[in-house]
């Protein structure tokens, strides 16, 4: 029930967003044709806000770009005229996702068993070493990592590529600078949760029963300390997609984060909103996604 | 600064403990035990110092320093010599100079950004758990859903549009000069904005559990009205927690702030941060030559600072026992 109403949400909260970017990026000054060749007549610049109904009053425009995303099309970037916006997100959105998994996958790989680690171990070397590599990961930045990774792994070494995308070797490096920090952030998370999960009293009776200590911390320690980081798996992921606009930039990929940056310093309406869109459509469907496992994971969990 | 708090935490102090002759079995106040956990935490103790020899090395480098941040010079790329401690710059500026400079606005940024974001969360998580019943969820409703919004891209937009109308409107209302101050605004502003979920939530949760105790109901008995029950009973018992996350909300808007900065949307030259500079070093970065100290004293510095700040956040987070409070 409480997933369906959030469902039935979801449209009236992207309109919401949709509207608020409309309206930001038309009311900022200057606009998408500004820096044409210099002295533009003032015919061909009223031409082209016609071509592309700038000229209408804005309640007239957001009306047909609701119609036109009810029919699955953000429109023509009013900067690479020749793309519409969804040949760009056909184009750069598949990069950008798969480096955003690959780095999920990298940071739940590396995060998951030192946070496991560092709390069974707690108190011995390999708790310390554990624990200062991940609050290591969580201070250094992406975009401090990548230049290193690249002047020692491409530059110095020689071996890997130092930038473009295709092969899992051209893979390695952007996937760990954009996952290293969230790494850490879920080794710290996941530890913490095991420590608090020790303390609670059907650890004692699992252990009591006689179970053995593995079947103890994996089947139930486990399955409730990892909720915390269940949880932070949707902001994660939005972290994720948007981290992944540093990284996109230092490795030259194609993805579709320079679109994002780009777009709004040149005022390209379409590209802004529908990205826009774009991200926050991901980004809800993945939480409420999150939020069915939460309640998969642990049956106590309910929503009103 | 200084003044306002100390006495206030005197006055505190007073009301708790009671004069110095039952000193020894005079209960602690909850602040005082956690200050006492604290001290004996050593790498967060350590931490709070280097912190300190930090800000006050770079307020003071430049000042002493024989060259300026914006002075530039033939003497581009120059290895860290006994001239230049941490060598130049592609203009040939002392990059020490220029890491103190942008350590500065780093910080500043952060600070301010911590700032706009304990006033918003405070405000809104008391007022969410305080008024409880349909107030509350829709306001945390509310939370939830920025929560799960991609926050950097709306301080994109904002930044990139909101801004060159401030700029516009602050030129012609006042002086130009202040109209270039807008950037450092905006940062301030768009990142307190975006990070005042977590505190909002945490002061909620508190909040919601001091309401129903006994001194507030005591407090409502006698008649006092909501805004001094908030004022006098709630908001001070909150205090330890908030400034718990509020040491951690700052290194994650230096995060912030470096990484637009980085993008080119953040601090403009010549003006500097840690992201700027890193950015600067970045881009010199080719397969003939590495100019590694530029990228390697700014973003040493930054790593430092940004982990002496989660320790210390770590340690003010166990001896005021945040999490394992109610």
């Amino acid at each position: 029930m409480h997933f369906l109403r959030r469902l039935a949400f979801l449209p009236l909260l992207l309109l919401i967003i949709s509207l608020l970017a409309f309206v930001l990026v038309r009311l900022a000054p200057g606009g998408p044709f500004d820096r044409e060749r210099k002295p533009a007549s003032p015919e061909i610049e009223r031409n082209l806000k016609e071509k592309y109904h700038l000229d209408e009053p804005i309640w007239k425009q957001y009306g047909r770009f609701l119609n036109d995303l009810l029919h699955g099309d953000f429109g023509t970037s009013l900067k690479y005229r020749n793309h519409t916006v969804n040949d760009i997100i056909a184009q750069g959105l598949p990069v950008s996702l798969t480096l955003g998994m690959l780095a999920f996958g990298f940071a739940m790989g590396v995060g998951l068993p030192v946070g496991f680690i560092t709390a069974m171990k707690r108190g011995h070397w390999e708790d310390y070493a554990g624990s200062v590599l991940a609050v290591l990961a969580v201070c250094i930045p992406g975009f401090v990592v990548a230049p290193l990774l690249i002047m020692f792994f491409a530059i110095k070494w020689r071996l890997l590529p130092v930038a473009l995308w295709g092969s899992p070797c051209q893979v390695m490096l952007p996937t760990i600078a954009l996952g290293l920090y969230f790494s850490g952030k879920i080794a710290r998370l996941l530890r913490e949760g095991m420590l608090n999960t020790m303390q609670a009293e059907f650890i004692t009776t699992a252990r009591a029963k006689g179970l053995g200590e593995n079947a103890v911390l994996l089947k139930h320690a486990f399955r409730l300390a990892v909720l915390p980081v269940v949880s932070y798996s949707g902001p994660l992921l939005a972290d994720l997609l948007t981290g992944s606009f540093v990284i996109e930039n230092i490795f030259q990929l194609p993805g579709i984060g320079v679109f994002i940056v780009n777009g709004s310093l040149n005022r390209d309406y379409t590209m802004v909103v529908g990205l826009v869109v774009l991200y926050a459509t991901l980004l809800v469907v993945v939480n409420l996604l999150v939020d069915l496992g939460y309640t998969l994971l642990d049956p106590r969990v309910k929503y009103e | 600064m200084s003044d306002p708090v100390e006495s206030r935490e005197s006055r505190v102090e007073g009301q708790n403990a009671p004069p110095s002759i039952f000193n020894s079995q005079s209960p602690q106040s909850p602040n005082q035990k956690a200050w006492r956990r604290f001290k004996r935490n050593r790498l967060a103790v350590l931490s709070a110092c280097f912190l300190l020899a930090v800000v006050a090395f770079i307020l003071l480098w430049p000042l002493i320093s024989p060259y300026k941040p914006d002075a530039l010079s033939d003497a581009q790329f120059r290895l860290p010599s006994a001239q230049h401690w941490f060598g130049t710059d592609v203009h040939g500026r002392d990059l020490l100079v220029r890491v103190c400079y942008g350590a500065q606005i780093s910080l500043l940024v952060g600070i301010v950004g911590a700032g706009v974001s304990l006033v918003i969360g405070v405000l809104w998580g008391a007022i969410a758990g305080y008024a409880g019943g349909r107030v509350d969820s829709a306001m945390m409703r509310i939370v939830d859903v920025l929560y799960s919004l991609p926050s950097i891209i709306f301080v994109i937009v904002l930044i990139t549009t909101l801004e060159g109308m401030l700029k516009n409107w602050l030129a012609t209302v006042a002086s130009a000069g202040l109209a270039k101050t807008t950037r450092l605004l905006f940062l301030f502003i768009g990142l307190g904005a975006v990070s005042w979920l977590t505190m909002a939530r945490i002061v909620r949760g508190q909040v919601l559990s001091l309401r129903s105790r006994a001194f507030v109901e005591a407090s409502r008995a006698l008649g006092a009205d909501h805004a001094r029950i908030l004022r006098r009973h709630i908001l001070p018992n909150v205090w330890g927690v908030v400034i718990v996350y509020l040491t951690l909300t700052v290194p994650a808007i230096i995060l912030y702030e470096s990484f637009l900065s980085y993008l080119g949307l953040g601090i403009q030259p010549p003006m500097a941060s840690w992201g700027s500079l890193i950015a600067e070093g970045a881009d010199q970065m080719n397969a003939i030559r590495i100019y590694w100290w530029l990228i390697a004293f700014p973003g040493g510095l930054m790593v430092l600072t940004l982990l002496a700040l989660n320790f210390l956040g770590d340690g003010l987070r166990d001896a005021w026992d945040v999490r394992g409070g109610d």
